[in-house]
């Protein structure tokens, strides 16, 4: 018994002479997948670096950034000027690259006759001022709202770009994650969801439109990529000052052709080109 | 003679009536026990129905691939194990020092005894994810970052981030009292006479606790431990905000590393999987190995200790 | 030299071992005092810091605000809005409705199941009943959780028709699971503890065994039963992964059972990754926490005062 917890306890604390190149990367559920795929491939490439990727949400990452515990923060939005303020404050740097583009997905549930909505509704829905299916166009039954926490970027993002800054009804559930919200409405009727597009399998997406004239566009590559989608975003990379060493090597690999077309194979939208071209790091 | 009537059917406070109307209370009481047996089972069979599928040597060897998606859960058992291994370093010792020093060197009745015992199970009772909150207020922010303070240059905190030292730590002190319990029931059961032999040899006191006590209360010991294991190996809240990770890319090698554990990662994968079909497989062996290893440490526990008592009862 | 033969060893090193002994022995309640203050510190800007009060002062977190011009005060928990809310009473309304839920679940199932299995159960039926609760008690929270939000859910709503899948019933009753072996052994402990001479002195005025279940084993043994009853709230309202996962986490102030709830402890659990050290919501989140731990502590202190008068009444002295 003694022996085997000695072994082990050497087998845990061993290791730590050998020098590696440890970056951090931390935040974003959305990104995560994306975040993880880029270091597998990374490191396989670059033996001697050791790629740390962590989710937990973009509030998570920003945090972290400006506690000095990542190297690299993932968010799915941008920061908010009091974490700017916050950062400066702590005497952080803080540099922001896009890496890859997102679309929100809006979910239904599989048996739902609704198909598409507008933002006016998404609003209407999510602030609580629509809360029944019937509103919409769809059957007499109470709307279920399901939302993310309030650490998400997703969380955030909608929050901004759907109900403009209103507060979200208190009726919404709020889930830990994407995965838990898709299950959700999976399992829920009159379920109503939102999250990367990334991510949904067993729910509907919705077609959004952007007013009540505009077409429903439903989310996809193409969609998002050419910015006919309404509800789309920038995923990006913040730093503590400009990149620099091993971090500016990775950041410029993700953002090459290499890295962008592993980002289109794990199902996020790649950057237009050109966009992409002008983010790299001198 | 009226009052040696037993059968008397009069309202005084020890006459009984021997119509048994107790058949229903009774059965309620067994349904009471059926109910809960079933709970378990159900929850055990749909867990088995459904995990036991992806049960295999690569799954229980093996990382997560595609972002959970495929592969195994290697990283989150080792992860386990160097928690639960430096939880019982830290925690175990203390727990049988302050059994034997309750049990041993102070009488039951004093003030200081109760003062620790009112200690020992108000721990008991703070909420797992008070406990967390402590870690990260105390152990994070105040131990690990002092240590960078005083011995690293400013910049990226080394110790003063969540890491296995601080979660090991935090796991600890909450299962402290497990061991604390089941030592002290250990060490009642051993005769009197055995440490007065010891003392008549002329041994001190602590060479009967090395030598006789000890030998004598390690079931109890033992039992304790693997209690606080079990506890350890599945208990998420107070892990979350001290050290255990989402996904790693390596197995933790440095106290200061983090590290991936089995709950927690049941938890991730229940909840932010990218994709929840193709998860469901997985979560569910996950779920099964969490719970058929939580179980084998119980059914252990509740062995060494029916032989404890057993032997108490011998007496 | 005979292994049974002991050395008289320096007087010091008897000394020192047995003041690191006794030093050990006070880690449960220096650990208490530790958490006590660290937990403390991270919450007191609310009371201290004018900063933090503008955004959470302690009427801010209990009292009905106005946050908008011109709409109804209402309690709110929206810390990450353009007008912080942190409000607590819909936290501290859905900790209670998930509490009360499983109390009323597992008082029932523990105390019944103690008494069968404490006055009835034959020896053989006792060897399963018993290690069954503790295998109950050995499900690490994290399974219920899941179990809840993956099974129980779905099984409720067709049962009943919820409208909201995960609520308050949904995660009270897998509460009430983690609850009923708290509940079951300290009411089992407490009725086999009764005397056998009180049993056989009932016995022997011509009473039937469940009589003397009823009539005498339970009333004496009824302190024990509300310890456990007292003790299994505490855990009830601490827990945390269980509600994290199968309450919904929506922070609705109503009295329905069915709608979604958010706890206290869920809470923390879901917010405190995100923030960052030393802001307002940080500094609430630990206060949070602090009634939690203030709470949880008083019920404890509670429960072991109920049981300790119960081993006065049974055996007519404090120790065991």
């Amino acid at each position: 018994m003694k022996k085997i917890i000695v072994a082990s306890l050497i087998m845990v604390l061993a290791g730590s002479a050998f020098a590696a190149n440890t970056i951090t990367v931390k935040g974003s559920d959305t990104l995560l997948r994306l975040g993880q795929r880029w270091a597998e491939v990374y490191m396989k490439a670059h033996p001697d670096v050791v790629i740390q990727v962590s989710g937990g949400g973009s509030g998570t990452g920003i945090a972290a950034l400006l506690n000095g515990t990542t190297d690299i923060c993932e968010a799915s939005r941008d920061m908010k000027q009091q974490e700017y303020d916050d950062g400066k404050a702590k005497g952080i740097n803080i540099y922001r690259v896009a890496v890859a583009l997102d679309g929100i997905a809006v979910f239904f549930n599989e048996a739902n006759p609704v198909k598409e909505i507008t933002l006016a509704q998404l609003k209407g829905i999510y602030t609580g001022s629509i809360t029944n299916w019937k509103e919409v166009g769809g059957p007499s039954h109470t709307i279920i709202l399901y939302g993310r926490e309030n650490s998400s970027g997703t969380y955030s993002y909608f929050k901004e770009f759907v109900l403009k800054n209103e507060d979200y009804a208190e009726q919404t559930q709020t889930l830990p994650g994407t995965a838990a919200v898709v299950n959700a409405v999976a399992k829920d009727k009159y379920g109503i969801g939102y999250g990367g597009i990334a991510y949904g399998t067993g729910v509907k997406y919705a077609a959004v439109k952007k007013d009540d004239k505009s077409p429903a566009v439903e989310p996809k590559m193409e969609s998002v990529t050419d910015g006919t989608y309404p509800i789309s975003r920038e995923l990006y990379w913040f730093t503590n000052g400009t990149p620099a060493g091993t971090i500016k090597d990775l950041l410029n690999w993700a953002l090459s052709p290499e890295g962008q077309k592993l980002a289109e194979e794990t199902d996020y939208v790649p950057l237009p080109k050109d966009v992409a071209a002008k983010n790299i790091s001198k | 003679m009226q009052t040696l009537k037993l059968n008397d059917t009069t309202d005084t406070a020890f006459s009984f009536k021997p119509k048994s109307k107790g058949i229903i209370p009774k059965g309620l009481m067994l349904l009471a026990v059926i109910i809960i047996i079933v709970i378990l089972a159900v929850i055990v069979a749909i867990v088995f129905y459904n995990g036991i599928g992806v049960i295999s040597w690569k799954f229980v060897t093996h990382a997560p691939e595609q972002g959970m998606t495929a592969g195994g859960i290697f990283p989150a058992i080792f992860g386990t194990v160097a928690l639960v291994i430096l939880m019982v370093i830290f925690g175990v010792p203390i727990g049988v020092m302050t059994a034997i020093y309750l049990q041993e060197y102070t009488r039951p009745d004093s003030k200081i005894t109760q003062l620790i015992r009112i200690g020992i199970n108000n721990l008991a009772g703070v909420p797992s994810i008070v406990f967390g909150l402590f870690g990260l207020g105390f152990f994070i922010g105040f131990i690990g970052a002092g240590i960078d303070k005083a011995f690293y240059p400013p910049g990226r905190p080394v110790w003063g981030q969540p890491a296995l030292i601080w979660a090991a730590l935090t796991m600890a002190l909450l299962t402290l009292p497990v061991v604390i319990v089941a030592t002290e029931e250990a060490l009642r059961t051993i005769p009197r006479e055995l440490k007065e032999a010891s003392y008549a040899l002329g041994a001190t006191k602590l060479q009967t606790i090395r030598r006789i006590i000890l030998p004598q209360a390690m079931p109890g010991i033992l039992t304790g431990t693997i209690l606080a294991i079990s506890r350890g190996a599945g208990d998420v809240a107070p892990i979350m905000f001290t050290g255990v990770a989402y996904y790693l890319s390596y197995l933790p090698h440095k106290l200061s590393d983090q590290f991936m554990q089995l709950g927690y990662h049941v938890y991730v994968m229940a909840t932010q999987s990218p994709d929840v079909e193709k998860t469901k497989p997985i979560l569910y062996g996950t779920v099964l190995v969490l719970l058929v290893l939580t179980f084998l440490l119980n059914i252990v526990a509740i062995f060494i200790r029916s032989k404890i008592r057993n032997k108490r009862v011998g007496q | 030299m005979n292994k049974y033969e002991f050395k008289p060893k320096s007087k010091i090193r008897e000394l020192l071992g047995e003041k690191i002994i006794a030093i050990s022995a006070f880690t449960a309640i220096v650990v208490i005092l530790l958490i006590f203050i660290f937990i403390f510190k991270e919450a007191m800007p609310i009371f201290t810091n004018a900063k933090v009060q503008n955004e959470a002062s302690l009427s801010k977190l209990f009292l009905k605000q106005q946050y908008y011009a011109g709409h109804e005060p209402k309690w709110s928990w929206q810390p990450n809005s353009d007008v912080p809310k942190y409000s607590l009473i819909p936290l501290f309304i859905g900790t209670l409705k998930a509490a009360l839920i499983a109390m009323l679940f597992a008082i029932p199932l523990g105390v019944g199941a103690a008494i069968y299995t404490a006055e009835f159960a034959s020896k053989r039926v006792r060897e399963i009943i018993k290690p069954t609760i503790e295998l109950l008690a050995g499900i690490p929270s994290v399974v219920l959780g899941f179990f809840a939000l993956i099974v129980l859910a779905t099984a409720l709503q067709k049962l009943f028709n919820f409208t909201y899948r995960l609520n308050a019933i949904n995660a009270g009753i897998a509460l009430g699971i983690a609850v009923i072996p708290i509940i079951f052994t300290l009411a089992e402990d407490a009725m086999t503890a009764v005397p056998k001479s009180l049993r056989e002195a009932a016995m022997a005025l011509g009473a039937n065994p469940w009589q003397v279940s009823f009539t005498l084993v339970l009333p004496a043994a009824l302190p024990g039963i509300a310890a456990g009853i007292v003790l299994g709230f505490g855990r009830a309202i601490g827990e945390t992964m269980i509600v994290l996962m199968a309450s919904g986490n929506a922070a609705i102030t109503s009295a329905s059972f069915t709608d979604s709830i958010r706890t206290l402890s869920a809470t923390i659990a879901a917010e405190l990754a995100e923030v960052v050290f030393g802001s307002p919501h940080y500094n609430v989140l630990f206060f949070v926490g602090a009634l939690l731990f203030v709470f949880t502590f008083i019920i404890n202190l509670g429960g072991e005062l109920i049981l300790t008068r119960l081993k006065i009444r049974l055996q007519g002295k404090t120790t065991k």
